[in-house]
């Protein structure tokens, strides 16, 4: 069967794919959003993984999602509702002598007045970063050769945001964006603790230990969502899935028609461009412009093929680097789990696991080599402690991302899956003792398996390390900025273009943008022109 | 990792012989290889290539065996023309570009059977090569010293080979190959070359190298056969039009600078450009560049005087428009003869152009204003490298 009624397809339902048909359907646009699993939401999707006990099966915290994105989709009105928000990071000791930091404090019986000072001043100066970063990622990336006014002034603001930061302010950004957080939290802190809880945001989902360089821009990318007023991480309710069904809600409202078991094999295209999609059921869509939510990678590799591209491009892609590194762990159990030292309030923040940045760094080590970490780093979340639907009452999930897991794990992941998990609950064990006798079910999601369920090439959640060399006018690949990928008619709408990863739905806004001004700008609102002028410049 | 990547100055399977005839002992260095100017006198050896025949050793041209059930198509990605119309046993002369349609250089494919191509080039570019082969079952071998190659050019050039005793040489056609056995192992001819005459390139294992030098100069000792060296080829590409990559271009991939590179249609090679074809390299923004016009033009001068316009402005009126590529006095023709680039809206056959040339004598320099006029195409072009029966003089 052919269909050619819509006029722009989206392969993959993941926030992103949804946001950015939503706007371009609320412009006016036919939209077709092609999903291969049974529920949209990609990565943001909540799933029963053990009878009656739910969670969050990839994504856990929401911390950056854009405000205007949500104001503009009416995502309250489609049911988005969060059970918890603003929550405190608390840095789990051993010895009970725990770190919470909320957004602009930090508290705790080894933490000393001069770190308190000194959070104070580096949230405030963090914040002032993040919001030059916000500015930038909330448009496209300009170009920096063949740029038009809309990128000479995107570049001015960026510069002249740098210099209202004033002397000092600007000084230190340009010293610390190429370095690494280890070096920053040594400059700054005292407490291994709470060094290791910030130096995880700058390296949570990346191939960098605490010591690799960009792991400072990484950081000021996590801190992006204080600049869109997250003061800490939330909890959607009724899990992250519910955050995909409002996008889905609202994209349906604007006109988009949804379809899910719908797996995209192929990207169609000739020599000229995209010519639609094929379906693995072999029903083929004919369309003049497709956009891809799947990752950079497996969207030429999996999905248009290498060879159905020129060569430098074909270059660019492969060497694109995203090697995963993290796990998900979730425990069905009996009841609350006991950390020690935190009363039930407490155990429903952000809980950590990583005792200091040498552990972090060593932890790692293991990941370069191809080898998981024996004592690997845990960013943990109980949210059946917000949302009681989660989960049977009186009974509890939890849900933690664990680093380093690599992707590519020598040994290959199905043999040490069992073990792996056991190390797990042992390492959580020792801040919890009773957990280990509380767990009536349990689920590993290797890279492996994230790449599988979720379609994240290498089990990258960012579709590409956010790293110097791959932002902005470098996101995904030179020459492939701006949404337009260099085969006309095809665009990247998903974590793998600026400005990258986490539930931010920014990347799927501003495709959208680009498409609806590309083709306002072919002048007759058609789409199916813009294609031909893009192939053409 | 190839000897030649580590090693500077190697020698040809040649060199024993080339030194022994090399007797001004003058040497340029070919991509690592020890190669000689001249071997006795540069005209002797250009007018042995215009009026008999000449040996040009191009073993260290650089030579990749490419195979595999998608070379083809392969090969179709990377060059500009179709390959799927090059027939097995034939060879065709071939540019290649980078993304952006810019030339990264020119060479020649030869077909062998179904999947099985060399191509020879003057980059080497494997590492272009394998990044072409993402996503196909092709493989790329760098053959350029496993092969020994020797150009033999020249109105009598059939006449030597026959007198080997390769019989029936005569009736290959120009661009076409043919195989030999030759002291137990095989030869391949191909009538191919690079002076604008009739002329062949032979191509053998290295073992054999040395012997079949010896046996071509026995062979061809009564129909006036010289070896001739790299200056002498250089006058002779010149005259015959073919552009040296390095010379008249700077391989895309090597520039530094931007704008520095040069389009197929910049380099008078838009006829090698098949925009029909499907997916190559460069196809998208060349036919940007053929939408919105190209930056420079190729010609061929032809200059007055008989002062090589060597590195010479191109003047229209007073203003710069240019500059010249390669120059030399070319004595078949008789003409003084630049390639030149220019502004695209210059260079129309028949226009009058000024070369500003510079030249010294005895430490004093002089400045010239040449006038130049513009030809359609390049002024040697013998008969004879058409001709099937090869004549033998």
């Amino acid at each position: 069967m052919t269909s050619s009624s819509f006029e722009v397809i989206i392969v993959g339902g993941g926030h992103n794919g949804l946001v950015c048909a939503a706007y371009l359907a609320k412009a006016g646009h036919k939209v077709l959003l092609l999903e291969r699993n049974e529920r949209v939401g990609g990565a943001a999707i909540t799933r029963e993984f053990a009878d009656g006990f739910s969670v969050s099966a990839c994504a856990q915290w929401l911390y950056q999602f854009n405000p205007t994105v949500q104001a503009d989709l009416n995502l309250a009105q489609h049911g988005l509702q969060l059970a918890a928000r603003d929550l405190d990071t608390i840095a789990l000791a051993a010895d009970g002598n725990h770190v919470t930091l909320s957004s602009t404090t930090v508290h705790g019986t080894s933490v000393s007045q001069q770190d308190q000072l000194a959070y104070s001043s580096f949230t405030q100066q963090m914040q002032k970063f993040a919001s030059l970063l916000a500015s930038a990622s909330e448009r496209r990336a300009p170009k920096l050769l063949h740029s038009n006014w809309t990128d000479r002034i995107t570049l001015l603001k960026l510069g002249l945001g740098m210099k209202m930061l004033g002397k000092q302010d600007m000084q230190d950004l340009m010293r610390i964006a190429l370095i690494n957080i280890y070096d920053v939290m040594q400059e700054n802190f005292d407490n291994h603790l709470l060094q290791a809880a910030l130096s995880l945001d700058g390296t949570l989902g990346t191939h960098m230990g605490p010591r690799s360089p960009n792991s400072v821009f990484s950081f000021l990318h996590r801190r992006l969502g204080e600049v869109f007023g997250f003061n800490g991480p939330a909890v959607v309710k009724g899990g992250m899935g519910e955050l995909s069904e409002a996008l889905a809600k609202a994209a349906v409202s604007y006109g988009v028609e949804l379809r899910t078991l719908a797996a995209v094999g192929k990207i169609n295209c000739n020599a000229d461009g995209v010519t639609g999609v094929t379906l693995t059921s072999g029903e083929i869509f004919n369309t003049p412009v497709v956009v891809s939510n799947a990752d950079p990678k497996t969207t030429f590799e999996k999905l248009v093929g290498l060879r159905n591209i020129e060569t430098g491009v074909a270059r660019r892609v492969s060497t694109i680097r995203m090697k995963g590194n993290v796990a998900k762990l979730h425990l069905a159990l009996d009841g609350l789990p006991d950390f020690s030292g935190l009363d039930m309030l407490q155990q429903g923040q952000r809980l950590l696991i990583a005792p200091s940045m040498d552990a972090m760094e060593r932890a790692f080590n293991a990941a370069k080599y191809g080898e998981f970490s024996a004592e690997p780093v845990m960013d943990i979340c109980i949210p059946s402690l917000h949302d009681s639907s989660l989960a049977p009452a009186g009974k509890h999930v939890l849900s933690a991302l664990v680093q380093y897991a690599p992707y590519d794990l020598k040994a290959g992941w199905a043999p040490v899956r069992e073990t792996y998990t056991q190390l797990l609950i042992e390492r959580l064990g020792a801040y919890a003792p009773n957990i280990g006798a509380r767990v009536l079910a349990t689920e590993l999601l290797t890279p492996v398996s994230l790449e599988r369920e979720f379609h994240l090439g290498g089990g990258h959640w960012h579709h590409g390390e956010i790293s110097l060399d791959q932002i902005m006018m470098m996101r995904p690949f030179p020459g492939a900025t701006q949404y337009a990928m260099p085969l006309a008619g095809l665009y990247l709408c998903g974590a793998g273009a600026h400005p990258g990863g986490g539930v931010m739905g920014l990347a799927g806004r501003n495709a959208a943008n680009e498409i609806i001004s590309n083709s306002k700008r072919a002048n007759t609102g058609s789409i199916a022109t813009t294609k031909q002028q893009e192939g053409n410049s | 990792m190839k000897a030649h990547d580590e090693t500077m100055m190697l020698r040809t399977p040649f060199h024993s012989r080339v030194a022994e005839a090399c007797e001004i002992n003058q040497w340029d260095d070919w991509k690592g290889y020890t190669t000689p100017r001249a071997y006795t006198e540069v005209e002797q050896e250009y007018f042995a290539v215009r009026s008999s025949t000449g040996v040009f050793d191009l073993s260290p041209m650089t030579k990749y065996r490419i195979t595999g059930a998608d070379a083809e198509r392969y090969l179709n990605r990377v060059m500009t023309r179709d390959v799927s119309k090059l027939k097995p046993g034939r060879v065709g002369y071939t540019i290649w570009c980078n993304d952006a349609g810019q030339v990264m250089d020119d060479g020649t494919l030869f077909h062998f059977g179904a999947g099985d191509y060399r191509l020879c080039s003057y980059t080497r570019v494997m590492d272009w090569l394998q990044w072409s082969s993402l996503g196909l079952d092709v493989s790329i071998e760098d053959e350029t010293a496993d092969v020994a190659a020797l150009a033999v050019q020249g109105p009598t050039s059939c006449a030597v080979l026959k007198a080997m005793g390769f019989i029936g040489i005569e009736e290959l056609k120009p661009f076409g190959l043919t195989h030999h056995a030759f002291e137990n192992t095989e030869l391949m001819i191909s009538r191919t070359g690079f002076t604008g005459d009739l002329g062949y390139e032979l191509w053998i294992e290295p073992g054999k190298a040395e012997l079949l030098w010896d046996r071509l100069f026995t062979a061809g000792a009564n129909l006036g056969i010289h070896p001739i060296g790299n200056d002498a080829l250089e006058m002779l590409r010149i005259e015959a039009g073919f552009l040296q990559a390095g010379v008249d271009f700077v391989p895309a991939e090597e520039t530094v600078r931007e704008g520095r590179s040069r389009s197929p249609f910049e380099l008078g090679l838009g006829w090698l450009v098949d925009l029909d074809k499907g997916l190559f390299n460069g196809r998208r923004a060349l036919i940007e560049e053929q939408r919105n016009g190209s930056r420079y033009g190729f010609v061929f001068l032809d200059v007055q005087g008989n002062k090589p316009a060597q590195h010479s402005f191109i003047l229209k009126g007073k203003r710069e428009i240019g500059s010249v590529t390669s120059a030399a006095w070319c004595p078949t023709a008789k003409s003084n003869i630049a390639f030149a680039q220019v502004e695209s809206q210059y260079g129309r056959p028949g226009e009058e152009l000024i070369a500003e040339i510079y030249y010294q004598r005895e430490l004093i320099w002089t400045r010239l204003l040449a006038k130049c006029r513009v030809i359609e195409r390049p002024v040697f072009s013998s008969p004879k490298r058409r001709q099937t029966p090869a004549p033998d003089f």
